[in-house]
């Protein structure tokens, strides 16, 4: 039996490989210096994202291991935003790693590591087994990591919660892969797609009705990773729970994990079920459902919400919605669109949340009545609260502004192409409107910062990396605000790759 | 290759035992009981692998899950003699709600696939030695998850270990 390996180009795997090297090296570091590292762990971690970034610059685009690995600008794109929200993650830990988890730092730092391992890999498959594989990767770490403060109640909670909701989404995913398989014949997405199509065809346009709970199951399970309405529950609960900087980790890096997932399969694998018409088949319109929902429900249900995490819960499964506009404006602006709000997003939210785990840090509390009169003795973390939440809101000239621009022009230039695509209006017109809510409650927070009677008891003093997270989301928030078309000229050539 | 006939009397033998044993699972109210009848449910399944020729999984599903997991759990449960004892209540207050969704999925689910005559893999057959040919895979076309696969394994123990430690030593 002769069997024969396909080319292995490991070259192309290099930042991935290293990764999960550097991991190791951050977990045995700790250990040699018997767990007094101190917050040099923490930097080596950081260290090794930045090498990783230098790595991943110059590998360049091609495959490996046949079509299981593959470096497509996509893939590309998303690690920049993986490694991204990894150090920002880690820079703003150092606070709760010097005090809260002295035992545990260096499997902290690993785990965190090691989910972006798994995240990157999942950018890079093109292929049913592979992509799952690299979701569960990025999964298994987060599940330790939210409930990594072993004492506190609410963190043990938030872990075995994330926890089965991410086996059942899982589950759900897999079950809906295993019938795409078993329609097509082939875990190989592109090949899956063809052999749809051949399907299809040979059966005068009939698929078989399998394939409406092969897309039902499969957004559903990517549903709950992105915490789409109706399956956003455990969201709040989560990020309320776990460390602070893990919330940020799962709202930014998590996210865009399953935002990968969602391209490759729906996208990329069924990109000929999203139809104009409504037909049994098509994903178009569900999607479309669950960004309202998420939208609507995000929106309204974080205006009342007193603790500062689950408000930003809520807002980040708002901020899903809006990225779900771009992915069913199936145009050459949409995916465009999507990568472009995600890296914006990323800056914005892991800055908002470094600040969070500042005001943690020095306070104890989560409250929003917590931030009153910050301004006063804090001037310029309140500034640069007030730029993320601004940005979020989608203000311009801030880049998130500009994020929501590029979704809603993907899809209205997608409604205006032909009749069958005029519901995405709809979709436009309640994202503009949910804007309106989502200023209140930005708003409500920075005037709670701003206009309190008396100057707060508390003057923040962030740690240097702190700092440093701060500034470079302050950063990314304003430059892209002012010259969006850096990115926005790299994000446009995505769909170009996509489509093949 | 058995014949079509039996097949089917033990098609719906293993499936009737996997549906009342997965059903006991979920509602007896001593955890033991719940854990002996989930091999008992397990056990089923793999015996409904061996009728698809799939004797790969059923071997695997009986090693890790009924040999492994299982076995753990009911482990588990004998050294904490709080779970062992106590009557466990597996429903809250959302029970019919979610008994009325999971309905509306199963049944919705059953119609669809009932209603599905089309299965590429249906048409192609399984070849003789099918075991083989799942070790040629994984160590050609699918190395690369199959090595992903222990890193996982590694992130999973690294995170339990830390989980599962006592603070403090």
């Amino acid at each position: 039996m002769e069997a024969q390996l396909p080319p292995y180009s490991i070259k192309m795997m290099l930042p991935e490989l290293f990764l999960f090297v550097w991991a190791l090296v951050v977990i045995t570091f700790d250990l040699l210096t018997r767990r007094k590292s101190g917050s040099a762990v923490g930097y080596l971690a950081m260290l090794g994202l930045v090498i990783c970034g230098g790595i991943l610059s110059i590998t360049g685009y091609g495959r490996g291991f046949g079509m299981m690995f593959i470096n497509d600008p996509v893939a590309v794109f998303f690690k920049v935003i993986f490694l991204g929200a990894a150090f920002m993650a880690i820079g703003s830990s150092f606070g709760i790693t010097n005090r809260k988890i002295v035992n545990h730092r260096g499997e902290y730092f690993g785990l965190i590591l090691l989910s972006t391992v798994g995240m990157m890999f999942l950018a890079s498959s093109q292929e049913l087994l592979s992509l799952y594989i690299g979701l569960e990767l990025t999964t298994i770490p987060l599940f330790v990591l939210a409930g990594f403060f072993k004492d506190d109640r609410k963190s043990v909670e938030s872990g075995i919660k994330y926890m089965i909701m991410g086996a059942l989404s899982s589950a759900l995913l897999l079950y809906g892969i295993s019938f795409l398989y078993g329609l097509s014949g082939t875990t190989d997405i592109v090949q899956m797609k063809i052999n749809l199509a051949v399907t299809q065809l040979a059966n005068e346009g009939d698929i078989g009705v399998i394939l409406i709970l092969a897309t039902v199951t499969i957004l559903a399970g990517i549903g709950f990773k992105l915490a789409l309405p109706p399956f956003h529950q455990w969201a709040p609960d989560v990020y309320e729970g776990s460390p602070t900087p893990i919330a940020a980790f799962l709202s930014v890096g998590s996210k865009a994990a399953g935002i990968v997932a969602f391209v490759k399969i729906m996208m990329l694998g069924l990109e000929a079920f999203y139809d104009p018409v409504m037909k049994p088949n098509d994903w178009g319109i569900l999607v479309g459902v669950l960004a309202i929902a998420a939208m609507v429900w995000g929106n309204v249900a974080a205006v009342r919400q007193s603790n500062i995490k689950r408000m930003l819960a809520f807002s980040s499964i708002a901020q899903a919605g809006y990225i779900m506009i771009g992915m069913v404006a199936m145009n050459q602006y949409g995916l465009a669109a999507v990568g472009f709000y995600t890296f914006v997003y990323m800056f914005a939210n892991m800055g908002a949340f470094a600040i969070v785990t500042v005001v943690e840090d020095q306070t104890g509390s989560c409250k929003i009545s917590s931030y009153a009169g910050l301004s006063r003795t804090s001037p310029f973390l309140s500034a640069a609260l007030a730029v993320f939440l601004l940005s979020l809101a989608g203000i311009p000239p801030l880049a998130g502004f500009f994020a929501k621009y590029y979704v809603f022009a993907a899809a209205i230039a997608m409604a205006g192409s032909s009749n069958g695509h005029t519901w995405l209006y709809w979709l436009v017109g309640v994202g503009l409107l949910t804007t309106v809510f989502a200023l209140y409650y930005y708003a409500n927070v920075i005037k709670t910062a701003y206009f309190a009677r008396e100057a707060s008891p508390y003057r923040l003093r962030p740690l240097r990396p702190a700092l440093l997270v701060i500034a470079i989301g302050l950063l990314g928030v304003l430059i892209f605000g002012v010259v969006p078309e850096t990115i926005v000229d790299f994000a446009r050539d995505l769909p170009y790759y996509i489509a093949h | 290759m058995v014949e079509a006939a039996d097949t089917g009397v033990v098609f719906w033998l293993l499936a009737a035992a996997v549906l009342i044993s997965g059903f006991l699972v979920v509602s007896l109210k001593n955890i033991f009981h719940c854990a002996i009848f989930l091999v008992i449910c397990l056990t089923a399944v793999a015996g409904i692998f061996l009728l698809l020729d799939a004797e790969f999984l059923a071997a695997a599903q009986v090693l890790i899950y009924v040999g492994a997991v299982s076995i753990l759990m009911i482990f588990a449960i004998m050294l904490t003699s709080r779970l062992a004892a106590h009557n466990v209540i597996q429903t809250n207050r959302h029970a019919i709600i979610a008994f009325f969704i999971s309905m509306v999925f199963g049944l919705g689910a059953i119609a669809l696939i009932a209603g599905t005559h089309i299965w590429r893999l249906a048409i192609e057959t399984l070849p003789a030695d099918n075991i083989a040919t799942i070790g040629k895979l994984l160590m050609t076309e699918f190395m690369l998850p199959f090595e992903v696969v222990s890193v996982l394994l590694l992130a999973a123990m690294i995170g339990a270990i830390v989980l599962a430690r006592k603070e403090g030593s």
